[in-house]
């Protein structure tokens, strides 16, 4: 399988207002496309924060610095772009259109199931009521919950189960086609029977998308990932393939985290 | 982009909104602090209301509110201490509902009520009876208070003082009432700061009086009744008596509520 | 019996004093209103007139109807003062000798003070709502961090002003602006209903961006990482999530405008009339209350009690709608 990259973080460090040192420190991390990527690492360790910079989410907050690269490959010129160049409105609304976000708890937005999904594609511009049926039914069907859904779609999302919710958090993502999907400890708020639930959507959605997933969970990270990145305070400590990090790590640390002697 | 378009015509309109509300309130506060800053001198704190000054009205007004607070506090504070620490179910719910009820109603109603139970009884209007209107204001004002702050005391620390044998009152008394001390202060603060600026509660409560006056049983000096009157006499004088007056009552409440912020941003 | 006991029972006591003050609150000013009540009945919430004299001929000691005393000669509504020498309270039976004697009763009517504490509140909340929800929205998403604080502190400073400084600011400084700019009368329904408005700004403000700031945050990122606008997420994601504290914060203005005295007092104007136009004066019921009730004989104080009784009945409902449909489980 050729390894085509989506997106390439090059030198990037990253300091919340205020902070008297920065958060991440020149990070460089491939993103391979149609692959899922793991950043693993104790708490506090910077994956998060690396996470919400690829969308630029930090933005909604004043006065962070940033420093480096973010590509991301444009597929109609095929070429890469800096993202963090962005500073129009618009082009931001493009971008998180092409890179969506799932959290750590599902977020339900107060309206229907219906309108949940169809949320992001009105706001892009979608009308057409028979289009956006389609669109909707086969978000959810990518998203294993038609099922369940096709016949409460007008009831409010807030009555579905943790797990449920998250599915369809991944299906309101899963609508806009994004280029890349970034989870953010998807399954950290959900029971186990939930949490294989949304192992297995997230390993099918990788013939559409290409992931990135931040996980406290190191079964999950070598259960689902194809790539691992392992982070310790703010730095990337070791990138490669899953089996290699956790088989034969190069770095001590991350040998101590792999086996659970910290963290 | 017309989405854009909107979202900044909307943005824009919020903030004009803000600004718009901001003029407001500044071109009180200057209005406010102009004319009080000129009709304000020393004498209005030596002379009584009779001969130009307002020392009695200030005098008045604080006294009545501290005699309110004096009885409003404790019976408040017990009621509280009930609500959040021995009742249970729907009684305790409905008082609750019954005193936020209390807390909205009409000024001007408690005292019309007042005057049926303490006025008209009493033979006129007088100082009790304000203070008695001006505590049934502050009484769910200081419940609603002295319940929140409870609240935040954990758990752990009332099963603590138990577990050391304490009997639940002393526990309440003398551990749970300490650790909500901060807060149940700048209750009360705000509480005072609330009632000493009332007028409608007085105006046939107490009333006011021209006269120096420490007899609670006479009609009763109040700066926000004799503000009310001021302003509506159609000279000069009495008009800058009354901005004098507004001045002064304005700071007072406005030091207050900056005094009862910085104790909780101190220890908070 | 021990101090435990005691203790609790106190504290029990004084918890229940609040449900013992508001059925006694209830209690008197229903007791007090009652001669009113049954004169007039439900028609004193139409009869516009306030203290007018009129001659209620009498034969054969058979009482007409009260109500229906419109032909009264307009003559004898002179400036109607409850001090009238001319008033007298009731037909008694005894003294109704002859067939002609011309009695004279007084008509107190609750019809404009309803209307004006209805249409000044009005006012005020269609002036203040857009502006509160502005500041709000403001303060909660628009502004930077360095301005959100003090922002927000004056704000609540504002709502803290004595509503009587309100009043006196309106009457001396802002009536005579909207006179120039709107004309009509300084005097006046609208310019009672704006100072009220501006009354209320604060608190309503204060309150809704509290409602607003419930709103997770996540939840707004969400929005944003599917591309939407901020507008777009004060629209679809907090306002939905934070509806009902916001029509809670909404009614808790509502019952705080309806109730207001001295703000009102400076401007309405204190007459007993409603005119087609909104700049024209009025009245609503705690002014009427305030500016009456030192010098009220009975009939007339009965009927203050009325209007108390009818102010006391509105916040009341409109209060205990917020609390039972909108503000259930915020504490």
């Amino acid at each position: 399988m050729a390894k085509e990259l989506i997106m390439d973080i090059k030198d990037f460090s990253f300091k919340y207002a205020g902070a008297p040192k920065p958060s991440l420190m020149n990070i460089n991390l491939p993103v391979y496309k149609n692959k899922i990527t793991a950043m693993i690492g104790p708490s506090g360790c910077g994956k998060s924060t690396l996470l919400r910079s690829i969308n630029r989410i930090h933005d909604l907050y004043p006065n962070n610095e940033y420093t480096g690269e973010i590509n991301l490959l444009n597929i109609q010129k095929n070429e890469f772009e800096n993202i963090l160049d962005i500073k129009k409105e618009n082009e931001f609304i493009k971008l998180r259109q092409r890179v969506g976000m799932i959290f750590q708890k599902p977020t339900p937005f107060p309206m229907s199931i219906y309108d949940n999904v169809a949320y992001g594609l009105r706001l892009s511009g979608l009308k057409d009521k028979n289009i956006l049926d389609e669109k909707v039914e086969k978000a959810l069907k990518g998203a294993a919950i038609w099922d369940e859904t096709k016949d409460r779609l007008k009831e409010s999302a807030m009555g579905m189960s943790g797990g449920q919710q998250q599915r369809l958090c991944i299906a309101r993502a899963v609508a806009l086609k994004p280029e890349v999907i970034l989870f953010d400890e998807p399954t950290s708020a959900l029971d186990p029977i939930s949490t294989k639930a949304i192992e297995e959507l997230i390993s099918e959605l990788k013939e559409f998308v290409s992931i990135v997933i931040v996980t406290h969970n190191m079964q999950q990270a070598s259960r689902l990932s194809d790539f691992t990145a392992f982070m310790y305070i703010g730095e990337l400590i070791e990138y490669n393939k899953t089996d290699k990090i956790f088989l034969n790590p190069k770095e001590k640390l991350t040998e101590d985290y792999i086996t659970g002697r910290f963290g | 982009m017309k989405r854009l378009m909107i979202n900044k015509i909307v943005l824009l309109l919020s903030t004009f909104a803000a600004i718009i509300g901001l003029v407001f309130l500044a071109w009180i506060l200057t209005t406010l602090f102009l004319k009080g800053i000129d009709a304000i001198n020393w004498t209005l704190f030596t002379k009584d209301l009779i001969d130009g000054g307002l020392r009695n009205l200030i005098f008045g007004q604080f006294v009545m509110a501290l005699v309110a607070t004096i009885i409003g506090v404790p019976l408040g504070m017990l009621a509280g201490i009930y609500l959040r620490e021995y009742g249970r179910g729907v009684y305790v719910n409905i008082i609750r509902d019954l005193n936020d009820i209390m807390m909205s109603a009409p000024s001007i109603v408690i005292g019309s009520f007042v005057f049926v139970v303490v006025v008209v009884p009493s033979g006129g209007i007088n100082g009790w009876a304000g203070s008695i209107a001006l505590a049934i204001m502050l009484i769910p004002i200081v419940v609603s208070t002295t319940d929140n702050m409870l609240s935040l005391v954990p758990t752990e620390l009332r099963e603590a003082g138990i577990a050391l044998g304490g009997s639940k009152h002393k526990v309440v008394l003398d551990i749970v009432l300490k650790a909500a001390k901060v807060g149940l202060m700048t209750g009360i603060l705000l509480a005072f700061a609330r009632i000493i600026g009332e007028t409608a509660p007085l105006l046939f409560t107490s009333g006011t009086n021209s006269f120096w006056t420490t007899n609670l049983n006479n009609a009763f000096p109040s700066l926000t009744v004799s503000i009310y009157d001021l302003a509506n006499f159609p000279t000069d004088k009495a008009r800058n008596l009354a901005w004098a007056a507004s001045f002064i009552l304005t700071i007072t409440v406005l030091i207050i509520n900056l005094v009862g912020r910085f104790i909780t941003r101190d220890k908070g | 019996m021990n101090r435990e006991l005691i203790f609790k029972r106190v504290a029990f006591s004084s918890a229940t004093l609040i449900l013992v003050l508001l059925l006694s609150i209830f209690i008197m000013l229903f007791v007090s209103a009652k001669p009113a009540m049954s004169e007039y009945g439900l028609h004193f919430l139409v009869e516009s007139n306030w203290g007018k004299i009129v001659k209620i001929k009498s034969d054969k000691s058979k009482a007409i109807s009260q109500k229906t005393k419109r032909s009264a000669d307009k003559s004898d509504d002179l400036f109607a003062d409850e001090d009238s020498p001319m008033f007298s309270d009731q037909t008694m039976p005894g003294n109704d000798q002859s067939e002609q004697v011309v009695k004279t009763k007084t008509i107190y009517g609750g019809f404009v003070p309803i209307m004006g504490t209805i249409l000044s509140t009005l006012i005020a909340m269609v002036f203040s709502m857009p502006i509160a929800m502005g500041i709000a929205v403001f303060l909660s998403e628009i502004a930077p961090k360095i301005i959100v604080k003090p922002v927000g502190i004056a704000i609540e400073l504002l709502a803290a002003i004595p509503s009587i400084i309100y009043g006196m600011w309106g009457l001396f400084y802002f009536a005579p602006l909207i006179q120039k700019v709107i004309g009509g009368s300084q005097i006046s329904l609208l310019t009672a209903g704006l100072v009220l408005g501006i009354m209320i700004l604060p608190f309503m403000a204060a309150i809704t961006r509290d409602a607003m700031n419930t709103t997770p945050d996540v939840l707004k990122e969400s929005a944003y990482s599917l591309g939407a606008t901020k507008f777009e997420v004060v629209k679809d994601i907090i306002f939905p999530y934070a509806k009902v504290g916001i029509i809670g914060s909404v009614i808790l203005s509502l019952g705080r405008a309806l109730g207001e005295t001295m703000a009102v007092a400076f401007l309405i104007g204190s007459v007993f009339k409603i005119s087609g136009s909104l700049t024209s004066p009025s009245i609503s019921i705690p002014v009427v209350l305030a500016n009456n009730f030192g010098e009220a004989d009975p009939q007339m104080m009965s009927a203050l009690f009325y209007l108390a009784f009818i102010l006391f009945i509105l916040s009341f409902g409109i209060i205990a709608l917020a609390k039972f449909y909108f503000l259930r489980g915020r504490r």
